[in-house]
């Protein structure tokens, strides 16, 4: 039997490397966000506010599983009374083309500020998710996702 | 993280635990060239209740030679730590005599020798003796027998069995529990079948369907041994998506998950544990990691990463287990309880040397029966070594060698890409080479040997990515594997240094010439975790290789350059 050689995509190489490729999902040229495009993003909602840390719980995988889907949960610490409540979350990435993944509005008769969705992710970078309260205090924080190729385990 | 001299007051019993009686008089029995079954079940009991724990076993029924690894770096805070030691250094660790049995079981130097000296290890007939021995000795209500995955998986008849072969032998033993990695790669459905049907609890705390994050498995049993009341609690590897390939699980997460375990640990104490035991398959730096953030756990049983230790590691509370794999090991754990909490452990190594043991004859009768539709093709000679060959290391094995040059000359490719597997026997000078032997480096269930193109940029691409896999500082971004393997390609790497700029000197062997960024090159690999990958499996790649070849012969490899370690 003859297994011809064939010319792949960047993507097929990747996958049959050993892995999912997932930045080699875009076409190369494409640009990126990065730190300073989430910077100026969040400038846009909040001016020059300070940022504070804690309250703000952010669950997502250290690895990415499947790039595609990538499951992100996020609860921040506050009663949800009419007095004391959280008004919205936002998360970025800073390293996909477009950085804004998701915002979330609240009211205190969300009885709990939490929410999860599932995002794409181009490659290895870091979620960023922020959280504004009615008396206006902000807080942050971060975390990093590695998408990985994979294969070769065991 | 315990500091070495911590380990060696911990090893030397000056905590309250008693700990690591390691290989006990074996040394000097060694050194007599003398070894009985005696000598290796010897065991001061202690309280009412005995944890067994073999792990990795990857479907190795018949005794055999598997040489440790001579390259085991550990990086960021398990560097220079056991289980990252090796030979000397892991020897003068442990005070292990050179040239002993136990130096023989455990490090890799000089092992031509030993392996002639002391036989092969393992094999399920006399683990079977093993276990029986203390079941008899202690009771059977007192021991509970547990694996920790990676037992379905490894030879030939496992994978035209589905791992029946691996399922009757572990029932027959009366393994209590078991958790999964290489087992979820016979897909969802199997695995669920067996769980759900087999005399062994499957248990996976950190698998959770996709969709609701319902959990697949069981997360724990609870057993009574002894009069104490034990919690197990399963942890699969959490990087089977990432490893291996996910669309034979499709609808299956993992992850660490770290809080639900802490949960498990504390609905475990609340339904009166006195002992809470981890069966895990997350790799020693994981579990080292995890062991100083989940409160509560006694004893984590390690697997995945295949190390070996006579003694046990202790982090808080907690002290960790090493087994080893290939079946060349069964660990004891003796335990006390005293007002339902663990008063005092006492451990021992058990090394599994064949040729010391008499094989269980009810266990020997059970592998040759489920052997036998499989026996002629297996004893099938196809070639013979002149040469040792061996997998294990992190960037390089002889066997891995063999299998790269046999891509190389039977797929007419410039370079070739072997997996960093860490399973598959090893084969002495002067051994004939067996289909046996080519399946057991080779048996996976998505084999296919591809031929493609791929340009210099991406070569570097893919060996970053694995590299990062191995040696990022944090162990909760490890994978578990070694380095992939490479033929026709050498290169340099900084382990120190971070994703994307540890590799670098990438050079064409065959030229001389450095590899070009922009330029293709037709590479040959196996084990891509791609759907649909296409080409003949590696095993007949192989075979046809080394008949052709008659005696293998492979040079010392030296195109690998380490730095940074």
């Amino acid at each position: 039997m003859s297994w011809t050689t064939v010319a792949t995509t960047r993507r097929e190489t990747l996958t049959l490397a050993g892995i999912a490729g997932l930045a080699a999902l875009l076409a190369p040229r494409m640009s990126f966000a990065d730190e300073a495009t989430v910077a100026a993003e969040i400038k846009k909602l909040y001016g020059d506010k300070k940022f504070d840390s804690g309250k703000v719980k952010l669950d997502v995988p250290e690895i990415a599983e499947n790039g595609l889907v990538v499951p992100v949960n996020v609860e921040v610490e506050s009663p949800m009374t009419e007095t004391d409540y959280v008004k919205a979350v936002h998360v970025f990435a800073d390293g996909n083309p477009l950085p804004g993944i998701v915002s979330y509005k609240f009211t205190p008769a969300c009885g709990k500020a939490a929410a999860s969705t599932r995002m794409r992710l181009a490659q290895t970078q870091n979620i960023i998710c922020i959280a504004e309260m009615s008396n206006g205090s902000l807080y942050m924080t971060k975390s990093n996702v590695k998408v990985t190729i994979g294969g070769c385990g065991g | 993280m315990i500091s070495r001299r911590e380990f060696l007051q911990a090893t030397a019993a000056a905590s309250a635990l008693t700990i690591g009686s390691g290989l006990g008089s074996l040394g000097r029995v060694a050194a007599q060239q003398r070894l009985t079954q005696a000598d290796i079940t010897k065991f001061d009991p202690l309280g009412t209740v005995t944890l067994l724990h073999v792990t990795d076993i990857h479907a190795q029924l018949m005794p055999l030679h598997f040489r440790e690894p001579s390259v085991n770096l550990g990086v960021g805070e398990a560097k220079g730590q056991p289980p990252h030691l090796t030979d000397a250094e892991f020897r003068n660790y442990f005070k292990i005599a050179t040239n002993s049995a136990d130096a023989f079981a455990l490090t890799a130097d000089d092992f031509v020798q030993l392996a002639r000296n002391y036989g092969r290890m393992g094999g399920m007939d006399r683990i079977a003796t093993l276990i029986g021995a203390v079941r008899a000795e202690r009771g059977a209500d007192k021991v509970l027998l547990l694996d920790g995955g990676d037992a379905w998986q490894g030879s030939w008849t496992s994978l035209q069995t589905k791992g029946q072969d691996m399922i009757d032998v572990m029932s027959a033993l009366k393994v209590d529990a078991m958790t999964g990695h290489w087992e979820f790669t016979y897909g969802a459905e199997r695995v669920k079948q067996v769980a759900d049907t087999a005399p062994f609890a499957f248990l996976a705390q950190n698998i959770r369907d996709n969709e609701w994050q319902e959990p697949v498995f069981e997360a724990r049993k609870m057993f009574e041994r002894g009069g104490a009341k034990i919690a197990v609690i399963g942890q699969a590897l959490p990087r089977t998506a990432v490893a291996n390939p996910r669309w034979m699980f499709p609808k299956w997460e993992f992850g660490i998950r770290e809080e639900d375990m802490q949960k498990q640990v504390d609905e475990a104490r609340a339904d009166g544990a006195s002992i809470v035991v981890l069966l895990s398959h997350n790799g020693f730096d994981v579990d080292r990691k995890l062991a100083g953030r989940v409160k509560g756990l006694d004893v984590i049983l390690t697997g995945h990463t295949h190390d070996a230790m006579p003694g046990l590691v202790k982090v808080g509370n907690t002290v960790l287990v090493a087994s080893g794999s290939h079946g060349k090991f069964v660990s004891r754990l003796d335990i006390a309880v005293k007002d339902n909490k663990v008063a005092d452990i006492r451990f021992k190594l058990m090394p599994v040397f064949a040729d010391a043991i008499a094989p269980d004859p009810a266990m020997s009768k059970l592998v040759e029966q489920v052997r036998a539709p499989f026996a002629k093709e297996l004893s099938r000679v196809v070639g013979k070594t002149d040469s040792l060959l061996y997998r294990r290391g992190n960037f390089n094995g002889t066997f891995d060698d063999l299998i790269c040059n046999a891509m190389l000359a039977e797929r007419d490719a410039e370079i070739a890409l072997s997996p960093g597997f860490r399973w598959g026997g090893t084969l002495l000078p002067e051994e004939n080479i067996t289909w046996e032997h080519v399946t057991n480096a080779t048996a996976i269930t998505y084999p296919n040997c591809y031929r493609n193109q791929m340009t210099g940029a991406q070569l570097k691409e893919v060996l970053e990515d694995i590299a990062d896999n191995i040696f990022h500082p944090d162990p909760y971004f490890q994978g578990g594997g070694d380095m992939v393997r490479i033929g026709g390609m050498g290169y340099s790497i900084d382990v120190g240094q971070v994703m994307g700029s540890r590799i670098s000197n990438l050079t064409h062997l065959k030229t001389g010439k450095p590899i070009e960024a922009s330029k293709n090159y037709t590479v040959s690999g196996w084990a891509s975790i791609s759907e649909n990958t296409q080409g003949p499996p590696i095993w007949d790649v192989l075979a046809a290789h080394v008949s052709r070849v008659g005696a293998v012969k492979i040079e010392p490899n030296t195109a690998v350059k380490v730095t940074g370690a």
